[in-house]
């Protein structure tokens, strides 16, 4: 059984090729470091994964069933929770509201229905101390650190059951033990059974997670193969363009 | 142990409750405006008169009441600057109709739809057209005055109809000693003050402004809202401007005239940040009182109200300078 299947993805942006027939499976539990250039398309390709974007062409399977995402709501209730690139955090709300973005709870409150602010900020503070992070729910994050923005945006994930997480670039701007963070936190959802794909730039952060490894040039999916049949200097050969195809 | 940690953050959120207020723009700007009151107080028998102090009330209550409609464009990252066209076009809607005969309640309810209408217009060419706030509200400015005066074929109107006494008294009437439009801008506060901080749709404004594009990709409906946002603002527009209409006794295709430059200089003074995330409801009423306040004074200390304009512009500079100094120490 595979969790996710995409098959034959495209997507344009007017003349712009951004993905070209790509083709992937993830089983459940897996982590998949996807690599590439910058505008390879793996941004565009974990976007149409998690509803952002349409695909041109091509199928998206969720255990065997193929599923048609309109919006970023209908991923989520496929289990799908994607981290963006830039983090996608609103600065001047708080990390309670910011975790919550996009689906506050409610309570009634006579006969009108209003934020239900302590359950965000029981809730949020909770997601905190599993991710072990110093993180104050009621704390605006326009005064916090790479690392506590990078556990608002993952607290975001943790929210509903999520089965499949995608990770676009979490390490790129924060320091090195916050990394060492970061990866611990994907090795546990992995064996939570959680799916994961993580992009990143960083070889050594790929290597040390990921089971499998996938190579997107211009668009092309040019390598789909085991971390352990694999090494840092052919992935960088394949996303040069050194190495044609893996 | 989480106990005790839990404690830890606690009390390092209580403490900071009063640098929370002392670092509020609309604290500061309040005190000014108190300041202002209590000195006019002292140098002029005029100020602290019963008269003087309605006029007060009611004047600021227009701006007001538009400020706080601006207060949710600017905060969610876009601007209106055809507040004051809608102002003289549902006033001139109003007003047409009741002089036609038609009673007060349905000649409103036309006004502000009217005026919901040019809202939607905005909102759609600025969320869906993705067109720039400043030039859709600019052309709204022109197009929408130009729509008053054929309306009203550019004439005065000051018969309204069977229902001219009722109109009088809401826009210019008064209930325990306290002129209605207050009542309206009281209303109006209260309400959206809740409406921001409580429902998805006032957090929503705020997330828009502080960042469109997250919001959008958290599947927040961001064109939808940001239409609703412009409808709202031009709202506030309508009810001031049926308010004036009843206030004056008369309407003119000049009524409104450059408003909207006030009501977003009180909006800015309030605190509504011109880069969006940031604005509250009470704080456009503390910088419309405060445009009101300054005006009052400058009349009635026998300085020419030409200097009306200079102070004004002081006090944008200073708030937003203010706002930027305590930005930087965080
Ligand atoms: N919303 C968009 N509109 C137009 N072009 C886009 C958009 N998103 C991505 N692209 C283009 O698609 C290509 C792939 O981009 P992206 O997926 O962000 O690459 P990566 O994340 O691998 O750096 C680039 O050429 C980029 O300019
Ligand atoms: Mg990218």
């Amino acid at each position: 059984m595979s969790r996710l299947r995409l098959s034959g993805i495209s997507r344009s942006f007017g003349a712009i090729q951004a993905l070209d027939g790509v083709s992937l499976e993830l089983a459940p539990g897996e982590v998949m470091g996807l690599m590439g250039d910058n505008g390879a398309g793996k941004s565009t390709l974990v976007k149409i994964i998690a509803g952002n974007y349409r695909p041109s062409k091509g199928e998206i399977r969720i255990d065997d069933k193929p599923v048609e995402f309109h919006r970023p709501i209908d991923a989520q209730r496929a289990g799908i929770e994607i981290v963006h690139q830039n983090l996608a955090l609103c600065d001047h709300l708080t990390a309670a509201s910011n975790v919550f973005l996009g689906r506050e709870p409610m309570k009634r409150f006579g006969p009108i229905r209003v934020i239900d602010y302590d359950t965000m900020r029981s809730t949020s503070a909770g997601l905190f101390a599993r991710l072990k992070s110093e993180t104050r729910p009621r704390d605006v994050v326009r005064r916090m650190s790479g690392g506590q923005r990078q556990a608002v945006a993952i607290a975001r994930t943790l929210l509903s059951e999520a089965r499949i997480v995608l990770l676009d670039e979490p390490t790129a701007a924060i320091s090195v033990r916050q990394v060492a963070e970061v990866l611990d936190l994907i090795r546990n959802l992995r064996d939570h059974g959680i799916s994961v794909i993580l992009i990143s730039h960083r070889m050594p952060d790929v290597f040390a997670v990921a089971d499998t490894i996938a190579v997107l040039r211009r668009g092309n999916l040019v390598a789909a193969k085991r971390a352990a049949d694999s090494s840092p200097e052919e992935v960088t050969g394949l996303i040069t363009g050194a190495i044609e195809y893996a | 142990m989480t106990d005790t940690l839990e404690q830890v953050i606690g009390r390092a959120q209580h403490r900071s409750s009063w640098s929370r207020v002392a670092n509020l723009q609309v604290f500061w700007v309040f005190i000014a405006a108190v300041l202002a009151c209590v000195a006019l107080s002292f140098m002029t028998d005029g100020f602290a008169t019963q008269r003087n102090l309605f006029n007060v009330a009611r004047n600021f209550a227009f701006v007001a009441i538009i400020a706080i409609g601006m207060t949710t464009v600017i905060a969610s990252g876009g601007i209106d600057l055809s507040v004051g066209s809608i102002v003289v076009l549902t006033a001139m809607v109003i007003s047409v109709l009741m002089e036609g005969g038609y009673s007060f309640w349905l000649s409103a309810i036309a006004a502000l739809g009217v005026a919901l209408v040019v809202g939607a217009i905005n909102g759609t060419l600025i969320a869906y057209a993705g067109m720039p706030a400043f030039v859709i509200t600019l052309g709204m400015l022109s197009a929408a005055r130009s729509a008053a005066m054929v309306l009203s074929n550019n004439k005065m109107i000051y018969q309204f109809g069977p229902d001219h006494d009722l109109l009088l008294w809401i826009g210019g009437g008064s209930t325990f000693g306290l002129p209605h439009p207050l009542f309206a801008l009281i209303a109006l506060t209260v309400v959206m003050t809740v409406v921001y901080r409580w429902t998805r749709w006032g957090q929503y404004v705020f997330a828009i402004g502080s960042n469109e594009e997250a919001a959008t990709l958290t599947g927040i409906a961001v064109k939808r809202i940001k239409v609703t946002i412009y409808m709202f603002s031009a709202f506030t527009a309508g009810l001031a401007g049926i308010l004036m209409a009843g206030w004056l006794g008369s309407v003119t295709t000049n009524l409104g005239t450059a408003m909207e430059l006030t009501v977003i200089a009180a909006a800015v003074i309030g605190g509504a940040n011109l880069n969006g995330g940031e604005g509250t409801a009470i704080g456009a009423v503390v910088g419309a009182l405060l445009i009101e306040v300054i005006r009052n004074s400058l009349i009635l200390l026998g300085i020419s109200t030409f200097w009306q304009g200079m102070f004004i512009g002081t006090f944008i500079v200073v708030a937003v300078s203010f706002d930027r100094i305590r930005h930087r120490q965080n």
